[in-house]
C-alpha cells in the first residue's frame, strides 16, 4: 500500500496526474478504514491523503450560498452556531451520523463521495438543492446539483480523477424542515430507512436514504405536496405509499426488509407533515 | 517492545503526542491505534470492535475525541494527540468512585471523552451527558455509573476530595 501525502490543492492534482491510474481518495477516513487493506492484495493501493489541505477547511457564506470546503467534518457544522440557525437539519444529520468521535472525522464531502445508499449526511444535502464543486487535474472546476449526481449503486457523475472540492447550498428561507434516520439504536447505528423534507419557495423536498440504490428525491409524492394534494388530499399513512412507489426500490438485506422499511418511511413522512400542508391531513 | 519488520515504504511522521515531540516510522498501513500500542508502548489505548463502533481506543486528536482504529497514522502528522496516559489520577477519581468501571475494556475510552466533556462544559448547552458519551459503548456496568461519574466531575466532586 502507497499513501500520497500532498500539502496543497495544487500538489494533489499533480499526484493525480503523475499516477498511471488515479488514487484512492481519503479525507476522515471512517468508511474507509472500516475495510482497511492491511493484507493481501489490496495492499496494492494507493491512496491520496487530502486531510492536511487547511485550504478546503473553510467554512464561506458569500453570493447567498453556503459554502462548505471539502474537508469541513460534520463536528465543524455542529458547533457552527450560525449553520444551526440557517440550516438546521444539517446539525440535525450530523448529530446521528454516529457519535462525536465519528462526527469529528467524517466529512460531508466524503459521505458524498462514497456514496453509500444510507448515508445520512446526504439526504439533507440534497434537500436543501446543494451541488457538489468538482475539480479536473487540469485545474478547471464544474458544479454539479447532488439530485443529479446518482446515477446508479455506487455510480456518480465525477470521474476518478476529480476530486470534490466543495459544497454550496443556496440560502433560502425554509417554512418546515425535519430530518430523522431509523436504526436499531438511537447513537451509532446505520439508517434502516431515513428521511429529510424541506419546505421553502422552491417548493417541498422530500428526500430518502437506505430505500433504492441511491439516496434520491422522491419527485412523485414532491409533486403531490407542491399542488397541495390536488383536492384528493393524504388521510393516513397508506395514502403515501404509491406515491412514494415510484421512486423507490427497498430490499430486504441485513438490517431490515423492503416491507418494513416501505411501512416505516410512509409512516415517518405522514407523522412529520401532518398538517404541515393540505395535501397531507 | 517493537519487533515488527521495517516496512518496504516505511513513512517518517512527526507530531506531538501528550505533549511530546514524537517521531515515528511506520508502515503506511498502520493505524494510530496499532503505531501507539506497538511502536510507542502506549499500551492505555485499546482496541475493542476495530470499526468505529465501540470508542475503547478514543484518543483526542486537535482536542477532540475520535476513534483511533479509524485513523491511519500519517494522518496525524503535524497534528496533536493525546491519550488515556495524558490524564491524572485526579481526572479519573470520580470515575472510581461512581463504579463507572467493571471489567475495564471500555474505560480508557470511557475516561478520554468523559474527561475532553469536563473540560468543555459550554458542550452541555446543547448536547446530554449520555449524547456526548454515545459513542463509547459499555457491555457491564450499564451506563448509569458512568454518566454520574461524568456529571460528578463536571461538578468538581472528585477534583476536590483531592485538592
Amino acid at each position: 500500500m502507497r499513501a500520497l501525502l500532498p500539502n496543497s490543492l495544487k500538489e494533489a492534482m499533480a499526484m493525480i496526474t503523475a499516477e498511471p491510474s488515479p488514487p484512492t481518495p481519503m479525507a476522515g477516513a471512517t468508511d474507509l478504514l472500516v475495510h482497511w487493506p492491511v493484507l493481501g492484495a489490496a495492499r496494492d493501493r494507493t491512496y491520496l491523503d487530502l486531510s492536511a489541505l487547511r485550504e478546503l477547511r473553510t467554512i464561506r457564506w458569500d453570493n447567498g450560498r453556503l459554502t462548505l470546503g471539502a474537508m469541513t467534518t460534520y463536528w465543524d457544522v455542529v458547533r457552527d452556531d450560525r449553520i444551526g440557525k440557517e440550516f438546521p437539519l444539517l446539525v440535525a444529520a450530523a448529530r446521528q451520523v454516529g457519535a462525536i468521535q465519528i462526527q469529528a472525522r467524517g466529512t460531508w464531502a466524503g459521505n458524498i463521495a462514497n456514496a453509500s445508499p444510507a448515508a445520512d449526511g446526504v439526504p439533507v444535502l440534497m434537500a436543501y438543492d446543494a451541488t457538489a464543486e468538482l475539480i479536473s487535474p487540469d485545474g478547471k472546476t464544474s458544479e454539479v446539483a447532488l439530485d443529479r449526481f446518482y446515477s446508479g449503486y455506487k455510480q456518480m457523475a465525477m470521474r476518478k480523477d476529480q476530486l470534490i472540492t466543495a459544497i454550496h447550498l443556496p440560502r433560502r428561507a425554509h417554512s418546515f424542515g425535519v430530518f430523522e434516520k431509523v436504526g436499531a439504536r438511537r447513537a451509532q447505528t446505520i439508517t434502516k430507512v431515513g428521511v429529510a423534507a424541506a419546505h421553502s419557495d422552491a417548493g417541498w423536498r422530500i428526500v430518502v436514504n437506505s430505500v433504492a440504490p441511491t439516496i434520491r428525491r422522491c419527485r412523485t409524492l414532491e409533486r403531490f405536496l407542491d399542488a397541495g394534494g390536488s383536492g384528493k388530499p393524504a388521510h393516513r399513512p397508506d395514502d403515501l405509499v404509491p406515491l412514494l412507489a415510484p421512486d423507490i426500490s427497498p430490499i430486504d438485506d441485513i438490517r431490515s426488509t423492503a416491507a418494513y422499511r416501505r411501512t416505516v418511511l410512509a409512516r415517518l413522512i405522514y407523522h412529520h407533515l401532518r398538517g404541515r400542508t393540505p395535501a397531507i391531513v | 517492545m517493537n519487533n515488527r519488520p521495517e516496512p518496504t515504504n516505511a513513512i517518517e511522521i512527526r507530531f506531538m503526542l501528550n505533549g511530546r515531540e514524537t517521531v515515528a516510522r511506520i508502515d503506511p498501513a498502520e493505524r494510530l491505534l496499532d503505531t501507539l500500542r506497538y511502536s510507542l508502548d502506549m499500551t492505555g489505548t485499546k482496541e475493542g470492535c476495530a470499526e468505529g463502533e465501540c470508542g475503547a481506543c478514543t484518543v483526542l486528536l486537535d482536542g477532540v475525541p475520535v476513534d483511533s482504529c479509524l485513523v491511519p497514522t500519517y494522518q496525524v502528522r503535524g497534528r496533536d494527540v493525546r491519550t488515556v496516559e495524558s490524564l491524572t489520577p485526579q481526572e479519573l477519581q470520580p470515575l472510581l468512585e461512581t463504579g463507572a468501571t467493571q471489567c475495564g475494556a471500555c474505560t480508557p475510552g470511557v475516561a478520554v471523552t468523559g474527561c475532553w466533556l469536563r473540560r468543555h462544559p459550554e458542550l452541555l448547552e446543547t448536547h446530554s451527558v449520555r449524547e456526548v458519551m454515545a459513542g463509547n459503548l459499555c457491555r457491564c456496568t450499564g451506563y448509569d455509573g458512568i454518566v454520574e461519574g461524568v456529571e460528578a466531575a463536571m461538578r468538581g466532586d472528585g477534583m476536590k476530595k483531592k485538592a
